[in-house]
Order: C-alpha cells, then sequence, then structure tokens
C-alpha cells in the first residue's frame, strides 16, 4: 500500500531501483553458467553413498593417530617443510639481492646528470622483466617441472621456492629502495662513490628494517608454500599428507593437518616477533 | 513520556575514577508531553544528562523513572521495548556515509519494524513517504535520494533531526541540534521539532548553546553547571542575573559564539592493507 | 664557538672510546642472526639436495629435452577449444568459490567480531578459532581433503577455494566491523534495536567499500589459485596438466603451462592497471 501512494509521485520512486535489479540479474546471468562450469551439485556431496565414505574418512580423523614412531615420522616431515622453505629462501636471496640492486635506479650514475644512458636503461628495465616473469610462475608449476627434471623429492621442492620468490623478493625489495628518499644516496654517488658503496652505506640503512620485515615476511609465507608443494611430490609434511589421503587413512590425515596447523601458526608467530624485534 | 529524576548521579564509564561525577543528586521532573530546554555552560554535564534519559548510562546512584518504572530494573526484553520509545539526536548525526538519505532517515523506525522489514527496506525503502515528509519540514526534501557523505554539515545535522519524526519515540532527546546551523535554519529546526513533538504528544528534552533560543521557544527552561541543578523555570521567569551567574567565567558562551562543533562524517580509516602470500 | 677548554682537550692526546663489540650478550639481532644462519645451514645439511645432480650433464640433458618439448606446444584447434573451456572453468570455480566465501565469510565475521563496550561477544574466541584454522590450511590442501567428498572435477576445487578464502574473508571482515566507526551503531543500540539489524543499518553500510576491494583482490588471488588447483585433481586447467603431464603428452603438456602462465599473467597484468586507475 505503501508502495502505491509512493508511486504516485515520480520523486518518491527510488530512482536506484532500475539499476539494482539490473545489475541483480546480470549477477544471476553471470553465475548460473558458472554454477554449471563448476558443476555445482552440492546435493551430490550429500547422496548415501557418499555420505558414508566421507563419514568413514571424518570419522577416521578422531582419534588422530598418535604413535611415537608416526608422530617421529611427522615431525621429520615437518622439519623437512620448514628446511625446504628455509632453504628455498636463501637460494632466492641469493638470487634476488644482486637482481634487486642492479635494477634499482636510484643507484643508476647516469642519472645523476639528467637522463639514464640507453644501455643502462635497457639492462634494468631487462632484469625488471625477469623479476615478474619468475614472479608470476606459480610455485607449483616450477615444482611440477622440477619434479620432472631432478625426480620426485626435496631438491624440486627447494628450487621451485628459490625460482617464484626470487622473483617476489627482487620486485619488491627493488620497489622498496626506489620508494624511499633518495638524497643521500645520490649524494654519495655524486662524491664519487661507487653504485655498491653508495647502496652499503646510503640506500641499505634507510630501507633495512623494511626489508628485513618483508623478507621474515616472506618466509613465512614460504612454509605455507612448501607444505603445498608436497602434494605434487617435492617433499615434505605435503607428500606424505597426500599418501595419507590417496589411502584414506583419516587419522593420519588427521594428525598431520593438525601439526600443519600448528606449524603454520608457529611460523606466523615467530615471524611476527622477529619482525618486532628487527624493526 | 513522563520523566522522574531522583537524586541521580552519573559518570561516563570511560572517566578516570577519582573524577567528579557528571552529574550530582540531580532532582528533576517532566510530565508527559512536556518541552524542556537543558541551557549551561560546557562541561556542565547536559550530554550525560541526555545519555542517562535515554537510558544508555545507567546512573550511579539516585533513580530514574519513565513512566513510573525504573528501565535498569526491567527485563532485557521490556527495557528494549521501552528503548524503542526513546529517540536520542546525538550532536554529531550518526548518519553511515555511503547510506543514502532516505535509509539513514527510515532507520529510527527500526523499533518498530520486523526482520524481514527491516531487509526488505534495504532493497527497496519501505515508507518513502514518511521519510520525505520529515525531510520536507526541514527544507530537505530534494535530497531523499543523496548520499549522506556528499551532504553539508548542517543538512546532516538536519538529517539527524529528521530522524526523530519517523522515529516511534513518545520521548525526544536533541544532543545541541543547533550547532552547525546558520540562524535562518537554525529558527526552522527547532520551530519544526517543537511543533512536531507537539502533534505526536512526545515529551521533548533538548540541550541548547543558543541561550535565547531557549528562552524564546521553549516554556519551561533547566540550567545545569558542573552537574548540578541552577534554576528549573518557566522561561518567562529565566532573567539575564540568573543568566549571568549560570555562565559566569564563561560568558563568552553566553554572548555569542558558541563553540563550533565538527560534524562532518567520521573519516573512516581502513585497517591496514592486509598481508597476504603473493 | 671554542673555549679554551675544547683547544686544550684536542691538543692533547685524543681517546676514543672503543667501538662496541660488534658480537654482545645481550644483542638480541646478533642471537637471531645467528640463529638464522644456522637454521640455514641445518636446512641445507638435513634435506640431501641434489643440487650436483642438477648441473650433472644427465640433468642437463633431461632439461633440454624438456625445454625441447616444452617449446612445441599442441596447437590444434580442438585442443585450443578445450583449452578455452579450461580456463573458463578455472575462472568460473574462482568466481563461484569467492562469492561462497563472501557470503560465509560475512556470517562468520559477525560472531566473530566485538562491536561495542558492553558486547560480551561470547562467540567471538570460537569463530575466530574457526576462522583461522579455515585460513591456515591452503586452498590445494582442502582441495585434496574435499576431493574425498566431492569426488574429481571443478566441484572439489571450487568448495576448496571458498574454505580458504572464507577464513580470509571472514577475518578481514571482521575487522572492518571492529574498526568502524561506533556513533551510527549506538544511536540504534540506544533505541533498543536488536543487533542484526543495528549490523545491517550502521556497521554494513560503512564498511561496504572495503568489503568489496578485500573481496576483488581475494578473487584475483583466487584465480591464480584456482590455475594450478587441479594439479590434486581439482578441475580446470590444472587437472589438464596433471593428465597430460601423467602421460607425458609433452606437446599438449606445454600448452596447458603456456596457458596458466598467460592467464596469470593476464590476471596480473589486469590488476595492475586496474589498480592504477582506482589509485587515482
Amino acid at each position: 500500500m505503501s508502495m502505491t501512494t509512493a508511486a504516485a509521485l515520480p520523486e518518491l520512486r527510488d530512482p536506484a531501483w532500475r539499476g539494482r535489479v539490473f545489475w541483480f540479474l546480470f549477477a544471476l546471468v553471470l553465475l548460473g553458467p558458472a554454477l554449471v562450469a563448476t558443476e555445482f551439485k552440492v546435493w551430490a556431496l550429500f547422496s548415501p553413498d557418499n555420505l558414508r565414505v566421507s563419514a568413514h574418512f571424518l570419522g577416521d580423523f578422531f582419534p588422530p593417530k598418535i604413535e611415537p614412531e608416526f608422530l617421529a615420522m611427522v615431525a621429520r616431515e615437518a622439519w623437512r617443510t620448514v628446511a625446504i622453505a628455509t632453504a628455498g629462501m636463501a637460494l632466492a636471496l641469493v638470487l634476488a639481492i644482486p637482481l634487486a640492486v642492479a635494477s634499482t635506479a636510484v643507484l643508476s650514475v647516469s642519472a645523476l646528470s639528467g637522463r639514464m644512458r640507453l644501455l643502462p636503461f635497457v639492462v634494468r628495465q631487462a632484469i625488471r622483466w625477469l623479476l615478474i616473469v619468475l614472479r608470476s610462475v606459480p610455485e607449483l608449476i616450477w615444482a611440477l617441472v622440477f619434479v620432472r627434471v631432478v625426480g620426485l623429492g626435496a631438491t624440486a621442492g627447494v628450487l621451485a621456492i628459490a625460482l617464484t620468490y626470487s622473483g617476489m623478493l627482487g620486485k619488491v625489495y627493488g620497489e622498496i629502495l626506489e620508494s624511499g628518499e633518495a638524497h643521500a644516496t645520490t649524494s654519495l654517488l655524486r662524491n664519487g662513490a661507487g653504485r655498491l658503496q653508495a647502496f652499503c652505506y646510503g640506500l641499505l640503512p634507510q630501507n633495512a628494517a623494511e626489508l628485513t620485515s618483508y623478507s621474515v615476511y616472506r618466509w613465512e609465507c614460504a612454509i605455507r608454500s612448501s607444505a603445498v608443494l608436497g602434494f605434487v611430490g617435492a617433499g615434505g609434511l605435503g607428500q606424505q599428507m597426500d599418501t595419507s589421503m590417496k589411502m584414506f587413512n583419516g587419522s593420519e590425515v588427521s594428525t598431520m593437518l593438525i601439526v600443519f596447523v600448528l606449524l603454520v601458526w608457529l611460523a606466523d608467530w615467530a615471524s611476527g616477533r622477529l619482525r618486532r624485534v628487527l624493526a | 513520556m513522563r520523566i522522574e529524576l531522583e537524586a541521580v548521579a552519573a559518570k561516563h564509564p570511560a572517566a578516570k575514577v577519582e573524577a567528579a561525577p557528571a552529574l550530582q543528586a540531580l532532582d528533576l521532573s517532566i510530565a508527559q508531553g512536556e518541552q524542556v530546554a537543558v541551557i549551561g555552560p560546557s562541561g556542565a554535564g547536559k550530554t550525560t544528562l541526555m545519555h542517562v534519559l535515554a537510558c544508555a548510562l545507567a546512573p550511579n546512584a539516585g533513580r530514574l523513572l519513565l513512566d513510573s518504572r525504573d528501565p535498569w530494573r526491567l527485563p532485557v526484553r521490556e527495557l528494549q521495548r521501552l528503548r524503542g520509545r526513546l529517540f536520542l539526536a546525538p550532536q554529531t548525526p550518526p548518519l553511515p556515509p555511503r547510506q543514502r538519505v532516505v535509509t539513514s532517515v527510515l532507520a529510527a523506525r527500526l523499533p518498530s519494524m520486523s526482520l524481514w522489514a527491516s531487509v526488505r527496506s534495504l532493497v527497496y525503502p519501505i515508507g518513502i513517504e514518511q521519510a520525505h515528509a520529515a525531510l520536507t519540514r526541514f527544507d530537505l526534501a530534494p535530497k531523499l535520494w543523496d548520499r549522506v557523505d556528499r551532504l553539508s554539515g548542517g543538512e546532516r545535522q538536519r538529517v539527524g533531526l529528521a530522524r526523530a519524526l519517523v522515529a516511534p519515540a513518545s520521548l525526544w532527546l536533541v544532543d545541541e541540534p543547533l550547532s552547525a546551523l546558520d540562524p535562518t535554519r537554525a529558527r526552522l529546526a527547532i520551530d519544526t521539532l517543537v511543533s512536531a513533538s507537539a502533534e505526536q504528544g512526545a515529551t521533548l528534552v533538548a540541550t541548547l548553546h543558543q541561550v535565547d533560543v531557549a528562552v524564546s521557544r521553549f516554556p519551561r527552561v533547566i540550567g545545569l553547571r558542573e552537574g548540578r541543578l541552577v534554576f528549573d523555570l518557566p522561561a518567562a521567569d529565566v532573567t539575564r542575573d540568573l543568566l549571568s551567574r549560570l555562565y559566569a567565567q564563561f560568558e563568552h558562551e553566553l554572548e555569542g559564539a558558541p563553540p563550533v562543533a565538527d560534524v562532518g562524517a567520521d573519516a573512516y580509516k581502513p585497517a591496514s592493507s592486509p598481508l597476504i602470500c603473493r | 664557538m671554542s673555549t679554551p677548554g675544547d683547544s686544550r682537550a684536542w691538543s692533547s692526546t685524543v681517546r676514543i672510546p672503543p667501538p662496541p663489540p660488534l658480537l654482545h650478550v645481550r644483542c638480541m639481532v646478533c642471537w637471531i642472526i645467528v640463529g638464522i644462519g644456522l637454521m640455514v645451514i641445518a636446512s641445507f645439511a638435513t634435506l640431501d639436495l641434489q643440487l650436483a645432480r642438477l648441473f650433472s650433464v644427465e640433468a642437463a640433458q633431461r632439461m633440454g629435452k624438456f625445454l625441447g618439448e616444452l617449446l612445441s606446444p599442441s596447437l590444434s584447434p580442438e585442443f585450443l577449444a578445450k583449452l578455452a573451456i579450461a580456463s573458463l572453468e578455472t575462472i568460473a570455480m574462482s568466481a563461484v568459490g569467492t562469492v561462497l566465501a563472501v557470503i560465509f565469510g560475512l556470517l562468520l565475521a559477525v560472531p566473530a567480531s566485538r562491536t561495542h563496550e558492553g558486547d560480551r561477544a561470547l562467540a567471538r574466541g570460537p569463530t575466530r578459532l574457526v576462522l583461522n584454522v579455515l585460513r591456515s590450511i591452503p586452498e590445494l590442501v582442502w582441495a585434496a581433503l574435499l576431493l574425498i567428498s566431492a569426488g574429481l572435477g571443478p566441484l572439489a576445487g571450487t568448495l576448496a577455494l571458498a574454505m580458504h578464502t572464507t577464513g580470509v574473508l571472514g577475518r578481514l571482515f571482521a575487522e572492518a566491523i571492529e574498526n568502524a566507526p561506533p556513533a551510527p551503531g549506538f544511536a540504534l543500540r540506544t533505541q533498543g534495536v536488536p543487533e542484526g539489524r543495528v549490523f545491517l543499518y550502521s556497521a554494513l553500510p560503512q564498511i561496504l567499500p572495503q568489503l568489496l576491494s578485500y573481496t576483488l583482490y581475494r578473487w584475483e588471488n583466487n584465480i591464480r589459485a584456482a590455475a594450478v588447483l587441479g594439479v590434486v585433481g581439482g578441475g580446470g586447467l590444472g587437472q589438464m596438466l596433471a593428465f597430460h603431464m601423467g602421460l607425458f603428452q609433452m606437446s599438449e603438456t606445454s600448452s596447458v603451462l603456456l596457458a596458466t602462465i598467460l592467464l596469470v599473467a593476464m590476471v596480473d597484468l589486469i590488476s595492475y592497471f586496474a589498480r592504477r586507475v582506482l589509485g587515482r
């Protein structure tokens, strides 16, 4: 009734109404095919057959398996997961730091007097593109490729993390180095300091806190990544989890999931503490 | 709604323990449908009084009775029902930016709307003509469909007042309704509040910095200073002398320029962007 | 200004205080650096990395062969059509997963937030625990878990994305709700309006822009994640990749790899420009 009186006066009709209806229908039209494409038959999850399998698997979750041998294995694999992340990060740093320093325009000597010369410009731009390409390929794909080349095991995981993370670190390091106040660095360069000297005495002290904070945060991300990489055979907790899942062994999966979640929280906590201390 | 305060003392919970209560041993009685202005210098406890009357702040001592019932002794459900019959317009209009004026005004009707109706009203506003009528009385009809953050400070304050007209309330508590308005708008706003509350038979309690408005538009004026009642008189009996005693050492507030309130939209500070692995 | 005292100090032997020792027992940062160093060494020592094998002639040959095979992608029209369908499936997975996550994230964010001072927020702790668990388990692990109930295919991947993203968005939304200015909510609460309606009329309109930007950001992330989720069987391009790689069909594998990289790069590019346009 209120709607009819509202309709009588044109200025009392909601002017946004048509737009809302349009966008609602538009979203429906998009979402419909998307639901078809994703075979979104949730009810299939609750078919008797499916429920039986899921219930069995989930019922197996409790109690988690806590045999000493198994726990020792899980602890070893958890360490391997951390070790893969740490080793991968170390290699990524070895790659990323030189690339980031080489790509930093603040350290350009030719740019001190006007524009950068062509060759250094091309080199810096090429390095940036290389970093972007390294970063865009997901680590999981690198891992698949390396599992092919060096075989199953931790090596593939370390290399995958090293490559992807060198791209990410290099790109972000470059951005951090470029974003700050450049005065200290350029004046060092103007006074005849070399590029590395200018980096060590000008750019690095200025940005050290932000750089370390970001690196520690990335290490935390690397731990999550390395657990995931195990699923394609790159070693660590993920690989064991994959095996147990394929054998429908709920209690083993449950233990490993708990350990994994604890590991992630521990890394989260440690990285938070570290960043606070180093800041 | 009838109001009785018996020796009420109150203090904001965030205030320091040793700080003096903002209200001390206040006795007051306001009849159903009465229109009362509360004046007094800054820090007199006017806003605290409004919060006590709105049942937003429990008295530390003494008793508040609304229609002869102590709200703080009622069961929660009853208290909420009672709160539905109150309307408090804070000095800074509490309007979410990005909300449309129509929705903001109609939000005051939420106590009388079912959950389903309030959800439906977000999709297509229910009660557009009431909102329109209320805004018209404050000279804001063309802003019905505008977004709140596109309004000026004065317009926003008047939208905040227009909410009172649609609220299902029998007690209107209006805190500094004129702080962001120019004199013409202020006169219109206060006249509208006074006449609309009379039409609806609602009790109106307004705190004011503009002493002349209080004395000329309200039949009864209450003077508050340092949390205590200084006078409670019919407007005709409020003398120059009383006022200068009320505002001693705060003469500048009596003379003219009331402190300018910032009624701009609350600047929304988004949380620092989240760190996510990628 | 030089005083007589100054000049005497300069002329006599200047005693330079020794620099503070580089390593000091009380120096927290030094211990951390030593700790990190030890950890790196321990990592390399315990991992039995076959880096030597990587640089052996045999590995180089294999790498070369592999790269050679990758350089001849299959470009037959039928296969390209299949790729296009898989790409669309990937995007659909990410979209549906994100929409589900927004719905459930919002539903969980309300109990996970403490909205005003009198709010005891009893459900805050438990709900945050649930959100944290959802968030701590990566999409791919969720996918592997859900395969058991949902079977191979995009449904498992979509639900996996929804699970992880619900955790992420739920927490972000809860923080946004807690940070929203309290005045509008206070006004409605003094009118005795129940919490749910207070949320709809005061918190929700205030956090809507943040909600939208978080959602778009997560969607972007989810497209990338969806592209690789399939390698454990969760549908989309990833599943094709795992399938063809498992059968050693290298030219098809190469096409899928290229398509995946292209999709990810496109998302990166679009989001980069979108950010620049929106940032202005």
